[in-house]
């Protein structure tokens, strides 16, 4: 049942994408979420648009797998764009009671509608491209510099890599604790908000303890192998870019030059 | 209780496609002492979640008492505490403040009064051989068997007509493994119900099943009393599996020409044979 949830997830397959540096994928994420944010017209969107599609071929992750992650957010994007319909002043289109429908607000609604989506698309390409493992080491790489400044860069890495790595493990958990429940007779689905409630208490409890049970095993897993921290510490599969590389920084960084173009001649 | 062909595929349409399951019939009658055998992965676990409707086979029918339980308007509900399942590590659903009030939780979910609760809750740890003085305890301060037998006691409670264990004894010692065995064997006995009995060794299966299902790469391939599964144990070999260290014996007693019955699965039975060989000579 919890298996839908696609965010974060991995989806393994032999593309150009896949084989990218995770740094780059990380920095081109990066780049393209801010340049969602200066778009003003439909121009710019058609970039946008042009740009994600190409992206999301050239990876071979089928569309219908990003789009399932949707789903999750379909609750916060219908919140954001009905606020943005009756909450934004402007030329009155329709009015019924105290709500108004203004040209503003739907102009507003529909950019925030693309942003958001565009947002979500965007970064679920990246991981699901890139293995947690990946994309740790990465971001690890990424922030390097402000270990001058101590800034615990490694433990910061290493407690991202861990966090991920459980997240499929405890749903799984949850999963399994939930069916053993629902054999006893336990019911989730049905009855009143505070009834919902009560009726987890069979499932988080067990789940706690174990999520506990686990993060302390893995400690003394990890302690047990000498583990102590990143000085020193050299890794199997250094990171280092190709020549595929430095053609998506270019490529990325080509967009982003084009956008910005854009935003400052007011397209 | 009855699984037309069924066949369980898990992510269909990913790279993680699995067919857990496939194309497996059985028909289960009431009463019946069942052994499900097969190594790890076969499907085994899988398998037993589709007899109380906890999962939708992808295709085929279950079955029970007759009727389609994915039928529209069927109450899952009430087959759920007909057909009680107790999963592999069962300890890990322990939730509540004490040990009795958790065994409560699956009569209180029935629908019960208060005292019929507590009778069935404490039948149950009586049958599981739990002493009163743990009733009170916390779940999370007991051992790892006796955490076992609160929660097979929890299903125990809502007293089930079907009850499927899935590797009850696994991580227990030989005393405690015998223990729950004979102790499963002694309620089938005194209600009449089904069992249903996931296993990895051989010899346990052999000692108390009247039925034996062999799975392999999520489908049946052997389906028929110990003894005569047994003899299939070359294949069973191939399988990744072994039968009981006896039936090897009594096989290579047989090639050295020794004339014993190849099918004895308990040491009473091969000594009898061994004796009786010897004394003919
Ligand atoms: N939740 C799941 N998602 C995807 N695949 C799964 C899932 N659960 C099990 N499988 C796969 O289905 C197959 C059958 O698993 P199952 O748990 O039924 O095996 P089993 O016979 O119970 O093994 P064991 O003896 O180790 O308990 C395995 O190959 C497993 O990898
Ligand atoms: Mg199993």
């Amino acid at each position: 049942m919890l298996r839908d949830i696609t965010i974060g997830q991995y989806y393994p397959a032999d593309s150009i994408i896949h084989k990218l540096d995770p740094r780059v994928k990380f920095i081109a994420t990066l780049l393209y979420l801010i340049s969602l944010f200066l778009f003003h017209t439909y121009i710019g969107y058609i970039l946008a648009t042009v740009f994600l599609v190409v992206i999301i071929k050239l990876s071979k992750v089928p569309f219908r797998f990003i789009v399932k992650g949707m789903k999750a957010i379909v609750f916060i994007l219908l919140i954001t764009v009905v606020f943005n319909i009756f909450l934004t002043p402007g030329k009155v289109l329709a009015q019924w009671w105290i709500f108004k429908v203004t040209q503003e607000g739907l102009i507003q609604a529909g950019r925030m509608a693309i942003r958001l989506s565009y947002l979500i698309i965007g970064s679920s390409v990246m991981t699901l491209t890139t293995t947690p493992n990946q994309l740790t080491d990465g971001l690890e790489r990424i922030m390097n510099p402000l270990k001058k400044i101590k800034v615990p860069v490694h433990e910061i890495a290493m407690m991202m890599s861990i966090a991920l790595r459980f997240i499929p493990i405890l749903m799984e958990e949850t999963d399994k604790i939930m069916k053993a429940q629902i054999a006893r007779g336990a019911d989730f689905e049905s009855g009143n908000l505070i009834k919902k409630v009560k009726s987890m208490v069979p499932l988080l409890v067990p789940l706690f303890i174990s999520a506990f049970r686990r993060a302390n095993d893995l400690a003394m897993a990890m302690e047990a192998r000498c583990y102590h921290g990143g000085d020193n510490r050299t890794q199997m599969k250094p990171l280092v870019y190709k020549r595929q590389d430095f053609v998506a920084y270019a490529v990325v960084l080509c967009y982003f030059a084009a956008s910005i173009g854009m935003c400052v001649i007011g397209w | 209780m009855k699984l037309d062909n069924i066949t369980y595929t898990y992510s269909p349409g990913t790279v993680y496609e699995m067919h857990a399951i496939q194309g497996v019939n059985l028909d289960i009658d009431q009463g019946e002492f069942i052994g499900i055998i097969g190594h790890t992965g076969s499907g085994k676990s899988t398998l037993i979640q589709h007899f109380n409707g906890l999962m939708k086979p992808t295709s085929g029918k279950v079955l029970y008492e007759g009727k389609d339980i994915w039928q529209e308007g069927y109450n899952l509900k009430s087959l759920r505490s007909n057909v009680g399942l107790v999963f592999q590590y069962p300890e890990h659903q322990l939730f509540e403040v004490d040990v009795f009030t958790d065994v409560c939780f699956g009569p209180k979910n029935q629908g019960l009064s208060k005292d019929e609760i507590e009778g069935r809750a404490r039948e149950a740890l009586e049958h599981v051989g739990l002493a009163e003085d743990m009733y009170k305890k916390s779940p999370f301060d007991l051992s790892g068997g006796q955490k076992r037998r609160v929660a097979i006691a929890g299903v125990l409670a809502m007293n089930p007509k079907v009850l499927i264990l899935d590797e009850p004894t696994a991580g227990l010692d030989p005393k405690g493994r015998d223990e729950i065995f004979d102790q499963i064997q002694s309620l089938r006995e005194k209600r009449g119900i089904t069992v249903i009995l996931v296993s990895h060794s051989m010899e346990d299966v052999a000692r108390y099943v009247g039925r034996m299902i062999v799975m392999n790469h999520g489908q049946v391939a052997f389906d028929g009393v110990p003894r005569e599964v047994f003899t299939h144990y070359r294949e069973l070999e191939a399988m990744g599996l072994a039968a009981p260290q006896i039936t090897y014996i009594m096989h290579a007693l047989k090639y050295r020409g020794l004339d014993v019955d190849t099918q004895a699965i308990t040491i009473e039975e091969a000594k009898k044979s061994i004796l009786q060989a010897l004394g003919e000579r």
